[in-house]
């Protein structure tokens, strides 16, 4: 943890004149987020930060609305780095630049902005990123949901990755690094009206280092990454086999869930292959070095808990099959709208 | 997990699905009466695992599908006023009304709150004593007593800006009702397991009685439901009929009699329309004179016209048992779960969504 503590400010709460660009936007720029996130090109103080960068270059964003903002294994602003670090690492990039925007609602306690902030910061040294560009919006009282984060991001691609759908090929072998929707779960496990209790943390982390140690070692082998959040597995894989035409076959009995993730799931009534998740990513692997992959990822603090999931056939093109623990076999569409509880 | 794994193991199903291609020599046509049970057969990939002369029909035990398309709209008309906060079941939010769903509702800014338990409903009714608190009461024999209880515990509390809107249904007159239809080609029943938690199994005898079919009932576990199939085919095969509980680890013979109290404190039995089935007589549960100033109806009195069901959706086929869902001439063309022309596609319990989600594969 960063000892950081909070500056003292004249004022306890965001008023929308923290966003109107005049003295309170700059009291807030001057005495927290400049300071917090200190580096010299945020320190140029310019409409946009000017660098030079060589390579290959993948580029990626993503806008952050949790609700609650503060959850059991991080907040919204960890999350809102590690998601786009994560996303430029699965395109074979080590994340280099952030962008930061907020969209503040009228009201937000100053604490809690505060500890959004320091979580940012101590996310993006763990990943290696430096924020080098910003923005801050403040919207009236019921116009938000405390707090919106977007974050965009600026990676250099690593010479040895090739990650694409068009490289899978029939017989190639599905991982993932860690359990399904324990994320989701989580989260779930707060909201209003559906609170129940369980120990669980969200599993949100940077994946780049772990990537990158991946892709030193397998390069081309490893054919396809993507982190499945929203939409969950099924989602990603639903995309993939529409893109490829080819079939992706998925083993339940090698699909093992946190125990208390399982029983949330059965109980809600949700299917744990359309939950959320954020610390973890899924990969194609050429089938001669899944096995190596496996265990290689598996020395990782991020793949502990990697598992080879399934195979990618030919026989139904463009179709996401489960076979069940009982032999039967059936597909895995796409999720219409969001998942909804059921009665019984 | 404990108790879940166990009965979903893989080596046991083989052995029962060994022994039911064992024992069938004739075409039978078995009813799974539970949606959830639909769900199951469906996820496991069972129907295509059984000899081809088994052959499942799907019963009308999903509570979203059979909520007639008026007491939707019902819903939709007191979720509008101003001044209620809407809570209701998540599956119920899709299902479509005559011209709109209660999600539709939510999206232009209803307050339409997603619980799990009536109980829930109360403690916002209780919170809120501004606001009229309005419970979405669907559902089978299962979900009634929770109801009923919320009555209870309101009337007991004092809490006057609550009250339910009842569309209970029951299973045994909808068996029957069933097995009364001219075209009907049903040869044993696989009665819900939860529903029969909670009533018993004695309703079911005079109907295995009357109707010479065996009745099984049964969980919703893969091995539940595979050695629910071998009960039956193996009466069918001996010329028997019986009741017989293949769920006797959550049922027993007298059911769940505290549950059974709390329905009839608050509850009595009256005429109810099934969606895409009709009416049936005694089929479903309102509450009594006692307790009807829990009523919504009473309450609000929506005054609105019964709209015709959508003529192009043939639910009431499917869950007779006399269609599947892929027979119809819409399945996921004109009606899918994006744009339902009935419920069972948005259900979480509907044969049409779990053939729409599940069944899309090339071995089916």
């Amino acid at each position: 943890m960063i000892s950081c503590p909070m500056p003292i400010f004249d004022f306890d709460i965001i008023t929308p004149g923290h966003g109107s660009g005049g003295m309170l936007t700059h009291r807030l720029l001057q005495s927290g987020v400049f300071d917090i996130f200190r580096n010299d090109l945020l320190g140029q103080q310019h409409d946009g930060a000017s660098f030079e960068i060589s390579g290959k270059i993948a580029f990626s964003t993503d806008s952050y609305v949790v609700t609650p903002i503060f959850f059991p294994g991080g907040n919204i602003g960890d999350l809102a780095v590690n998601g786009t670090v994560n996303d430029l690492a699965m395109c074979g990039a080590s994340a280099k630049y952030l962008s930061l925007s907020f969209i503040l609602e009228e009201g937000l306690q100053m604490d809690e902005l505060w500890k959004i902030m320091v979580s940012i910061k101590e996310a993006a040294d763990k990943a290696g990123v430096m924020i080098v560009t910003g923005d801050t919006k403040v919207v009236e009282k019921g116009k938000g949901d405390k707090i919106f984060i977007n974050t965009s991001g600026i990676g250099v691609i690593h010479p040895g990755a090739d990650i694409h759908h068009n490289n899978i090929r029939q017989g190639d072998k599905i991982i993932i690094s860690g359990r399904l929707a324990t994320h989701g779960v989580t989260i779930m496990s707060l909201r209003k009206g559906l609170e129940f209790e369980t120990e669980l943390k969200s599993d949100t982390t940077c994946l780049g280092h772990t990537v990158k140690k991946l892709l030193d070692i397998f390069g081309t082998d490893i054919r396809f990454l993507r982190d499945p959040t929203r939409g969950g597995l099924a989602s990603v894989l639903n995309e993939i086999a529409g893109l490829t035409k080819l079939e992706y076959l998925l083993y339940q009995d090698a699909i093992i869930l946190d125990p208390q993730v399982e029983a949330a799931c059965e109980m809600l009534g949700l299917d744990p292959l359309y939950i959320a998740n954020e610390g973890i990513f899924v990969s194609v692997i050429k089938q001669e070095k899944a096995g190596s992959f496996l265990e290689e990822l598996k020395k990782d603090i991020n793949g502990i808990h990697a598992m080879e999931i399934g195979e990618v056939r030919s026989e139904n093109p463009g179709k996401v099959i489960l076979q069940s623990s009982i032999g039967g076999k059936r597909a895995v569409g796409f999720l219409p709208g969001e998942q909804l509880p059921r009665i019984c | 997990m404990k108790y879940l794994s166990e009965y979903r193991n893989p080596a046991l199903a083989n052995e029962y699905l060994k022994r039911i291609h064992e024992v069938v020599t004739r075409p039978w046509n078995l009813m799974e009466i539970c949606g959830g049970q639909t769900h199951s057969l469906v996820k496991n990939g069972i129907p295509a695992l059984l000899p081809y002369q088994v052959n499942m029909l799907h019963g009308p035990g999903c509570p979203v599908c059979v909520t007639s398309m008026h007491t939707i709209d019902e819903a939709i008309y007191i979720a509008a006023q101003e001044k209620v906060i809407f809570c209701s079941f998540g599956d119920m939010l899709r299902v479509p009304g005559s011209v709109s769903s209660l999600l539709q509702l939510k999206s232009t800014g209803a307050d339409i709150r997603i619980l799990y338990s009536p109980l829930e409903a109360v403690e916002i009714a209780r919170q809120n004593p501004e606001y009229e608190v309005v419970f979405f009461a669907v559902g089978f024999e299962t979900t009634a007593p929770a109801n009923a209880l919320s009555v209870i515990q309101a009337d007991k509390m004092g809490i006057d800006n609550y009250s339910i809107l009842a569309s209970h249904v029951l299973v045994p007159p909808a068996m029957e009702a069933l097995l009364g239809d001219p075209e009907n080609s049903i040869h044993a029943f696989l009665a819900a397991g939860h529903v029969c938690s909670i009533m018993g199994i004695d309703e079911y005898y005079p109907i295995s009685e009357k109707y010479k079919i065996p009745v099984i009932v049964t969980g919703f576990e893969p091995l539940d439901l595979l050695q629910g199939i071998l009960m039956a085919v193996t009466q069918l095969e001996k010329g028997e009929y019986k009741v017989e509980n293949q769920y006797a680890r959550a049922v027993q013979r007298e059911g769940n009699r505290l549950a059974r109290n709390s329905m009839q404190e608050v509850f009595e039995i009256k005429d109810r329309t099934w969606r895409g089935i009709g009416p049936i007589v005694n089929s479903g549960l309102e509450l009594n004179d006692r307790y009807k100033k829990y009523n919504a109806r009473l309450k609000f009195k929506p005054a609105i016209p019964v709209a015709e069901e959508n003529r192009h959706c043939i639910s009431g086929d499917i869950m007779k048992g006399l269609k599947k869902p892929v027979q119809c001439p819409n399945f996921g063309t004109a009606c899918n779960p994006e744009h339902p022309l009935g419920a069972p596609m948005v259900s979480s319990e509907g044969a049409c969504a779990a053939y729409y989600h599940y069944s899309n594969t090339n071995n089916n």
